[in-house]
């Protein structure tokens, strides 16, 4: 049974338990801290948190014991800017992502870039690749002043896609000695008409895997909900009910056809659609959608699910979200019925099982 | 010889020493403080080098102006005072 989540807020990393009478708050690190990420603890317990210090910046802090103790560990940084280098700062100012594939870490960026670490948090070495390309500098920034890695999508120990806010998608096939776009069919409605399909202009807001067949790939964009069957070679555009504008996606695990989907009214206007939060769950790969609402709140809801705040466990089953506003709701059956956290949480950066 | 001083803040992090030094720059008075206390830097400054966005620094009553090459020139009775700012939250 899947009985540990962990939740990445404004306030503090807050683990959380399922016991009897169902989840509960059971600890709470870096009280205060904005916790912009977190990488649940793998088989040995070693896990990292990604703090995001109004004054003092990013840190980041490893834990071998599942949290119970922390110590503070390098946080990816870049060398020395070049003399007129272009776009933005070679400054990290925010962790945005982390995953972990085998032996290495990956953490995405604002600004965008990529950081691998293969000594487990002690050293971080920047894709130099990427962070070269010759049209990064002009990539724009989706919701901070500067472009993002928020999506970061390993298989194996060459393929890695990441989710860029606002550049696209870029692939290496080669453990990174080239990268290339790969978010063709991806459309933007928030640009002139004939740019509207520019793959290097598109805003993801976040990619997710289907772990078992890992050629199927979902996207929540900006403005649309798009899915890949061919490892995002070419993306096609589904059309979900009460809106396609959201930030979170949740792919299952095993089966390739099923995600899940929060939607809210549009970008001017960041709210459930009559503020009333309900899940989009597709089974059939977004030919249709069903809108689940059980046990979510219905009336004068404000809560906005960010992009890392919707998981599935690996059962398939068990989902979680965690919103802007603090709420969180847990379901057990695929979202079906959502049982709210009796707590009132800081806003939600991201929610992980593990 | 100046006085360099931090913000309590930091001491939920890292130790802050107060020392005192004969640098007579900004950029060498905090290089003093950051061997006292390595960890201290990369509080401070950005990998950059520059002062990070949300901390400010006053030399005896005045703001620090230069926060890239940390120039601002120190004399021997200046109090340094490394602080939060306020539009860090």
């Amino acid at each position: 049974m899947v009985d540990r989540a962990w939740v990445a807020s404004r306030k503090g990393l807050i683990e959380l338990r399922r016991r009897a009478g169902g989840w509960s708050v059971a600890r709470t690190s870096f009280v205060g801290d904005p916790v912009s990420m977190v990488l649940p603890p793998d088989a040995s317990g070693r896990m990292v948190a990604a703090l995001n210090l109004g004054h003092f910046g990013v840190k980041l802090h490893a834990s071998d014991d599942a949290g119970a103790t922390w110590r503070e560990v390098a946080a990816p940084a870049f060398g020395p800017q070049p003399e007129g280098a272009t776009g933005p700062a070679w400054k990290v100012v925010m962790v945005w992502a982390m995953e972990r594939q085998g032996g290495t870490l990956y953490a995405g960026t604002l600004p965008g870039a990529l950081f691998r670490s293969i000594d487990g948090a002690q050293s971080w070495q920047l894709d130099e690749v990427l962070w070269n390309q010759p049209g990064r500098p002009a990539w724009s920034g989706g919701g901070y002043d500067t472009p993002g890695i928020h999506s970061i999508s390993p298989v194996g120990d060459d393929t890695v896609l990441v989710g860029v806010s606002c550049a696209g998608a870029w692939i290496t096939r080669d453990g990174g000695a080239h990268w290339g776009q790969t978010a063709h069919g991806m459309r933007a409605d928030y640009m002139p008409p004939e740019q509207a399909f520019d793959p290097d202009v598109q805003d993801p807001h976040a990619i997710a895997r289907c772990a078992a067949l890992p050629d199927v790939l979902w996207c929540q964009h900006h403005n649309g909900i798009f899915r890949s069957t061919n490892g995002g070679v070419r993306w096609d555009e589904l059309h979900a009910p009460l809106s396609s504008f959201g930030f979170a996606v949740a792919a299952h695990p095993a089966d390739p056809l099923t995600a899940w989907f929060v939607p809210a009214v549009k970008d001017q206007c960041r709210v459930p659609v009559d503020r009333a939060l309900a899940v989009n769950r597709t089974r059939d790969g977004g030919a249709t959608f069903e809108t689940l609402r059980a046990g979510l709140p219905q009336h004068d809801c404000y809560d906005l699910v960010y992009r890392h705040g919707l998981a599935i466990a690996d059962d398939g089953t068990t989902l979680m979200m965690g919103s802007t506003t603090g709420g969180v709701w847990a379901s057990d059956d695929a979202g079906d019925h959502w049982t709210a956290l009796p707590a009132r949480l800081p806003p939600v950066y991201a929610l992980r099982f593990g | 010889m100046p006085l360099v001083a931090f913000t309590s803040q930091l001491q939920r992090f890292t130790e802050t020493p107060e020392i005192r030094t004969a640098a007579a720059t900004l950029r060498d008075a905090l290089g003093a403080a950051f061997e006292a206390n390595p960890r201290l830097r990369h509080y401070v400054l950005d990998e950059q080098g520059h002062l990070r966005q949300h901390v400010v620094v006053y030399i005896s009553g005045r703001r620090v102006v230069d926060r890239e090459a940390l120039a601002d020139p120190l004399a021997p009775d200046d109090k340094v005072y490394v602080l939060q700012a306020l539009t860090g939250g």
